[in-house]
């Protein structure tokens, strides 16, 4: 692969897909790791991505994910087709959930990605609106 | 702390993956919520969970824990056991409890001044 900056990266999530949850933040992981960027800001990068990809995966229908990355930062979209979220403070609440018994079951539904996104991330802007969808644009400066 | 020291001790089995014997954990998490760990678990931990379905090894491959050790039994499928292959993530197995479990991997920091 040539790591040619900037870097432009595209996933595409499909939802209620629980066995590929996480493949997207697992691919970023390993291409961040052969640009030798620091490990702890590795794993920031890599649970934001991962709590918003899981995200489309137990709310939404479908999604589609796009990097971009450069010396300073490293800029992550995530746009979903989904029921859209109807009070996006209440949702950036820590606890608040909506996921069904099922999602509970399998360790999910702890109300804490959102807030894992917010606490790992430079800059976070959730855009949603309901009965189309959510958009979720987070930024992480990698000299911090 | 030495893994293959607690693997011993504890008389844990091995679901899969090859048990290096320099392996260190640095401390131990305990939860079966997977965004717990996301935000709370350190690199180098092991994981203690009743979970036991693939999603846990992407959450370990992701946040560089060392080993998962699933409690009460719980048997992982097929694929999550090839997927701890493809990732490096050793996974353990106990009957026993968590609390069972955790309170004897603190005695046996307590023991070589870890804690
Ligand atoms: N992409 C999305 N589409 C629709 N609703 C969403 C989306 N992302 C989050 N939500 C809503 O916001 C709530 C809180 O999200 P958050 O990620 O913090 O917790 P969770 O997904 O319910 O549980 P956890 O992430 O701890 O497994 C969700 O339960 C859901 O109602
Ligand atoms: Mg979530």
């Amino acid at each position: 692969m040539n790591f040619g900056f900037p870097m432009r990266l595209q996933y595409m999530i499909s939802g209620g897909d629980f066995n590929n949850a996480g493949a997207a933040a697992s691919s970023l992981k390993k291409i961040l790791k052969q640009l030798s960027i620091d490990s702890e800001l590795v794993r920031k990068i890599v649970v934001a991505l991962y709590e918003a990809e899981v995200n489309v995966v137990a709310h939404a229908y479908s999604g589609l994910i796009n990097i971009e990355l450069d010396h300073e930062k490293i800029l992550i979209v995530i746009q979903d087709e989904g029921p859209g979220i109807p009070d996006i403070d209440k949702a950036m609440e820590a606890g608040f959930s909506t996921a069904s018994e099922e999602v509970r079951s399998m360790g999910f539904g702890a109300g804490m990605g959102l807030p894992n996104i917010k606490k790992n991330t430079s800059t976070l802007s959730v855009e949603s609106e309901v009965g189309k969808g959510t958009k979720l644009e987070m930024i992480i400066y990698l000299n911090t | 702390m030495n893994l293959a020291e607690i693997i011993k001790s504890l008389n844990l089995k091995i679901i899969s993956g090859k048990l290096n014997p320099e392996t260190k954990i640095k401390g131990v998490y305990v939860s079966d919520l997977l965004s717990d760990v996301m935000g709370n678990a350190k690199a180098g931990d092991l994981w203690i969970t009743l979970q036991s379905h693939k999603n846990i090894i992407a959450v370990a491959e992701l946040k560089d824990i060392c080993a998962i050790l699933i409690i009460n039994g719980g048997q992982p499928d097929e694929e999550t056991i090839k997927k701890s292959r493809e990732d490096d993530i050793l996974l353990l197995g106990t009957d026993e409890s968590a609390f069972s479990m955790a309170g004897r991997i603190y005695e046996l920091f307590k023991k070589h001044e870890l804690l």
